[in-house]
């Protein structure tokens, strides 16, 4: 779901050498680069079958888990960096998966589709649910069931008691920091246990 | 997909006594195996198969003139199967105390004192560790040092992942399969009932039946009855034979077969009866009772795993209730806190614990996977 460059983005976000958690890696492709360019080492975690195979065709080491179940396989600040990226928008327990990618990592990042990146707000001001480039699906087979924005975002993180470290929007592959929660699509939170 | 073909049994000799977790020792034994494939000049690529309860080291291809021979494996381990035979090396063994050619119970004991009887139960109690160093002067003897992987699913799976432990500078990679830790208290209560219909049968003659020309053949049904139950699921068994009847009505008895789960059963216990050694049943399943590492590090599997050093790769069925996905999870923790390298596929195949011997395409593609990158580190 996140183009190339928007993963070269938030690959910028996990120090060198980092021991990184991806929860809902896809297929491995952020775990290969930040191994292949970064030097980082750890896991991905993934439910699609599809997309276990392409990790290990990878050569990535990918754990077959369902995010809904928590993350227990996992001990407290036992990696550097906890990504979860395109995930968020897909669990039906958002707050506890935050509260468990703070504690099992020492710095989570997530992404998410903002919803309220202005074509959205004018989409839903015309009375229609948004289907856009970042937000494709119509309302009824969404598999986002968590919608949300980028300020949500801020008061959640206020709420749970997290510190937000660095924040931003990606907008068609750059990086936005003036008004992210109207000019960019996707809202990105790097955070760690207030 | 094609077959490796006509392969040969071998077997080596070890004249060096094997000392065993019981203490006592196997003062000198024989190992049946077969290999696949070419040791290439580095000696790299060799791949050891570990088997489970029934098996044996006739892992894949199948013996000249028996066409129905086909090794037990055959469908992973072959010219361009998952388990490539063009890129690995593939050895085969038969565990000491099986009954397929290595040194086992029905074999003549060579203490003097027994002269010249058969061990029948006098064969010393084994366990997977001394499985693994028998193994291990096998991999040896054949000039090699370190092997590319050791795989095995179920009992065959604590042997790989005890390579992990007992030689953790031997193997590059393990490949566990539909296993555990260790059995739980279920799962040991099952190997006791199926222990108590071989030991209880009147022809067991306190294991020496042998000596009386009998096998205790009702036990080893039963055993084999009860065996299969568990490795097949609910859901498997429901499917292919449901209620369906053996004739067209109720016969209203209660000896003859109604239902056809029930003529199957027969079968297989029938079937087994004829080939498994009734000693060599109560011994597998011992080892895998006493199977537990994490037993010498007061229970912590993290502590067990600390000496591991290979990478691994871990798979486990949803429908497997005997070697059921969490405890496969349990080991999966065990190696994530030691930071080692693991993969863990979970695979949402409907036939139980059997599943490991099927080649379901997810599972089977996770192998292919797992050995190809395993040929391109070798490269």
């Amino acid at each position: 779901m996140s183009d190339r460059t928007d993963i070269e983005l938030i690959a910028e976000l996990v120090p060198k050498g980092s021991r990184v958690l991806d929860l809902g890696c896809g297929n491995g492709e952020l775990l290969a680069l930040l191994s292949r360019e970064r030097g980082c080492s750890g896991y991905g975690i993934e439910i699609d079958d599809a997309n276990v195979l392409a990790c290990h065709q990878r050569g990535v080491n990918v754990i077959q888990l369902n995010l809904e179940d928590g993350l227990a396989l996992f001990e407290d600040q036992s990696f550097d960096v906890v990504l979860q990226l395109d995930t968020l928008q897909h669990l039906r327990n958002t707050e506890r998966m935050l509260r468990e990618t703070a504690r099992v990592g020492r710095v989570g990042v997530v992404s998410f589709p903002n919803f309220a990146h202005w074509p959205n707000r004018l989409h839903v001001a015309a009375g229609r649910m948004p289907v856009t480039r970042v937000l494709p699906y119509q309302w009824y087979d969404t598999p986002n069931i968590r919608v949300g924005t980028y300020a949500d975002f801020e008061v959640l993180a206020r709420k749970d008691g997290l510190a937000i470290l660095d924040a931003f929007g990606i907008q068609a592959g750059k990086v936005v920091r003036t008004w992210p929660n109207l000019l960019a699509s996707v809202a990105v939170f790097k955070f760690q246990r207030g | 997909m094609p077959s490796l073909g006509d392969v040969q049994p071998q077997s080596m000799h070890f004249a060096e006594p094997l000392g065993l977790a019981s203490g006592a020792v196997l003062r000198d034994y024989t190992l049946a195996y077969e290999t696949y494939g070419t040791l290439n000049a580095a000696k790299s690529n060799a791949v050891l198969v570990c088997h489970a309860l029934n098996a044996s080291h006739h892992v894949a291809g199948t013996y000249v003139g028996k066409e129905k021979s086909e090794g037990w494996w055959d469908n992973l381990v072959g010219p361009g199967k998952p388990l490539d035979t063009d890129r690995f090396f593939v050895i085969g063994v038969n565990n000491p105390g099986s009954c397929f050619g290595s040194t086992g119970p029905t074999h003549p004991n060579p203490d003097p004192a027994a002269n010249g009887r058969t061990y029948g139960s006098d064969f010393p109690v084994v366990t997977v560790e001394d499985w693994v160093d028998a193994q291990a002067r096998l991999v040896t003897a054949l000039g090699i040092e370190r092997l590319a992987a050791v795989i095995g699913g179920s009992l065959g799976g604590m042997q790989a992942l005890d390579w992990s432990l007992r030689y953790p500078g031997r193997l590059v990679q393990c490949i566990a399969i539909a296993t555990a830790p260790n059995l739980s208290a279920q799962n040991i209560a099952f190997n006791e009932v199926a222990r108590r219909a071989i030991v209880t049968d009147p022809e067991f003659h306190g294991g020496h039946y042998a000596e009386h020309g009998v096998i205790p053949r009702r036990g080893l049904r039963v055993a084999r009855m009860i065996g299969h139950i568990t490795y097949l699921s609910d859901d498997a068994m429901e499917a292919k034979f449901g209620r369906d009847l053996a004739n067209a009505a109720f016969g209203y008895s209660t000896q003859e077969i109604e239902f056809q789960i029930e003529a199957y059963l027969r079968h297989q216990g029938d079937k087994f009866s004829e080939y498994f050694d009734a000693n060599t049943y109560l011994l597998i399943t011992r080892a895998l009772d006493y199977f537990d590492p994490a037993r010498t590090h007061a229970g912590d599997l993290t502590a067990t795993f600390a000496r591991a050093r290979c990478r691994f790769q871990l798979v486990s069925f949803t429908t497997d209730w005997r070697f059921a996905p969490a405890r496969s999870r349990e080991i999966v923790k065990a190696l994530v806190d030691n930071r080692l390298d693991v993969s863990y596929a979970e695979i949402a195949a409907p036939h139980g614990h059997d599943a490991f011997l099927l080649d379901d395409p997810r599972y089977h593609g996770v192998l292919r996977a797992c050995f190809a990158n395993l040929a391109k580190d070798l490269a």
